[in-house]
């Protein structure tokens, strides 16, 4: 094994190596699904005419394998990195930090295999079966027992701000699973399970589990590689630490309630969907307080936006993050969810976060992290990150202006009605209307997907070159 | 204590332990604590070092 010169040694790095690779392949895997899929709606040959292909099981596949295998093996191997720098000793455990990893790979493969098949639960986000669940939870404590035994042996006096939000991330994904995943197998040789819950209680512990991931996994976790890459590649330290600690307890303690926003207009009691809007509405302010937090500590030294595509990938993601948390509450009103809902709109506003927060945060964490994990001074080509800028942030643009367009136009063509009140457009119709915008993101979907092979190239020429043979880069 | 008073004090008591998390953040006693905890992901730090030579004067990074 060889120990980056620039890493202290006893740091266990090796499973901060496994992860942020695995974060890559993962990454291309689950977005080259997204855009199989993509292609599936303006194409549907592509299915092959084979259940396996078909665009009902790809679609799971395809989000739990950008949630769960790309942007967790990011958050698992940011938090094994920064939860060790930060409290200055190795990770707690020994062997246990291979479990995770290992485990964890199995977890993806278990959800790869299965989801294909047709095995599913039918909750989103939340699909893989009984057998799968109780792996990852076993996965999940050991992940816990690694990182909070790292923060109960640390060396510093206090706990920095990232790690605040990391150990939020880990220790509510574990209630949301347990809770939501409570299911019943039809029998111990079969796969399909039944859940404990029924009705409507079933479909508001869904989506408050669902919202939660969103809560928790896609922005508590990454806001914790906030706070730890944004100071470390800028070289400053964060802009308020205070206004940090507000902005953790105002977040966890606002968004476990917002839920209830995915139920408008459905069986769920009207007292909880208005509860849900208002405190869809109140989170606004945590978001942005977190926000303006990450995007001013650069202030006074925005030039190094000139220089630095690393800087522009983590700032730009937080450009997106506010867009995201601007538009998620406004669609959290009811009567703009009548609109929006179920429509394109909700597409485009989901790949927002996902592609240009979540996606462009981890990138620019990872391309800070691999030379640092492989010895160099710097990326193979850093005229390469900056292509890989360029295609990320075109290819989330495309998409989600092309979303929005034929999700508001949805919206407008499923709610006219002609005079006699009757439904003015078939649904088909809006369906052929559609069509341009599927192109458009699919084309935008496969820049972005092009931006993390040119990112695969790029970490296999740092990995691969002569330990400290790599200087550092400044763009021209 | 029926159910809706209890609801009121309780949203009560979480104000009260909001405004005291933030008079407790920003009160003057703390400023020197939360600048150095800011600071302390700089400390131990070798790698930063390729960009010393443009990391600016004004970012109070402890070094």
């Amino acid at each position: 094994m060889t120990t980056a010169t620039n890493i202290q040694p006893d740091y266990n790095m090796k499973v901060v190596r496994q992860f942020t690779l695995t974060t890559i392949l993962w990454g291309i895997v689950g977005m080259s699904v997204g855009v199989l899929i993509a292609a599936q709606l303006i194409w549907p040959a592509l299915n092959f005419d084979t259940p396996w292909l078909t665009y009902s099981r790809l679609r799971p596949l395809h989000t739990n394998a950008v949630i769960f295998a790309f942007g967790t093996s990011a958050l698992m191997a940011t938090s094994f990195y920064v939860v060790q720098r930060t409290c200055q000793t190795r990770l707690f455990g020994g062997p246990l930090a291979s479990i995770v990893f290992w485990g964890w790979q199995i977890v993806i493969l278990s959800a790869a295999i299965s989801l294909p098949l047709g095995y599913t639960t039918s909750k989103e986000y939340a699909e893989l079966e009984w057998p799968i669940d109780l792996l990852i939870t076993a996965i999940w404590v050991v992940y816990a027992t690694v990182f909070f035994g790292t923060m109960a042996i640390r060396k510093t006096s206090h706990i920095y701000v990232a790690n605040w939000f990391f150990g939020a991330f880990i220790l509510t994904v574990a209630v949301l699973h347990i809770v939501n995943s409570m299911a019943i197998p039809v029998s111990m040789s079969s796969m399909k399970s039944y859940s404990v819950y029924a009705g409507a209680v079933d479909a508001m512990v869904q989506w408050w589990y669902g919202h939660n991931a969103v809560g928790f996994l896609l922005t508590a976790g990454f806001l914790g590689m906030m706070y730890y890459f944004v100071p470390k590649q800028a070289n400053r330290p964060v802009y308020s630490y205070r206004l940090s600690i507000i902005h953790f307890w105002a977040l966890i303690a606002v968004y476990i309630w917002a839920g209830p926003h995915h139920l408008h207009y459905t069986a769920l009691p009207d007292w909880a969907q208005s509860l849900g809007m208002v405190m869809s509405l109140i989170l606004f302010a945590p978001s942005w307080g977190g926000m303006i937090n990450g995007i001013m500590t650069l202030s006074g030294a925005w030039h190094k936006l000139r220089t630095d595509p690393i800087l522009r990938f983590l700032v730009v993601s937080l450009s997106f993050y506010g867009m995201s948390t601007f538009e998620g509450p406004m669609m959290a009103i009811k009567t703009v969810n009548a609109l929006s809902h179920y429509t394109d709109w909700t597409v485009g506003h989901v790949h927002s976060g996902a592609l240009g927060w979540v996606a462009m945060v981890s990138i620019g964490s990872i391309y800070h992290l691999v030379p640092r994990l492989f010895g160099q001074k710097g990326m193979y080509s850093t005229a390469l990150v900056n292509l890989h800028f360029w295609l990320a942030t075109i290819g989330t643009v495309l998409y989600i202006v092309a979303m929005w367009i034929s999700g508001v136009m949805q919206g407008l063509m499923w709610r006219a009605v002609n005079e006699d009140g009757t439904l003015t457009y078939t649904f088909v119709e809006s369906l052929e209307k559609s069509y341009p915008f599927y192109t458009i993101r699919f084309v935008g979907g496969a820049i972005f997907l092009t931006g993390m092979f040119i990112m695969a190239y790029n970490t296999y020429k740092t990995v691969s070159a002569e330990e400290g043979s790599i200087k550092p880069q400044e763009l021209g | 204590m029926d159910f809706a008073t209890f609801n009121g004090l309780y949203t009560l008591f979480l104000i009260i332990i909001f405004v005291a998390l933030i008079l407790w953040a920003y009160s003057k006693k703390q400023k020197q604590t939360f600048e150095e905890m800011g600071n302390s992901i700089f400390e131990d730090d070798l790698d930063s070092k390729q960009y010393e030579s443009t990391s600016s004067e004004h970012t109070g990074a402890k070094k």
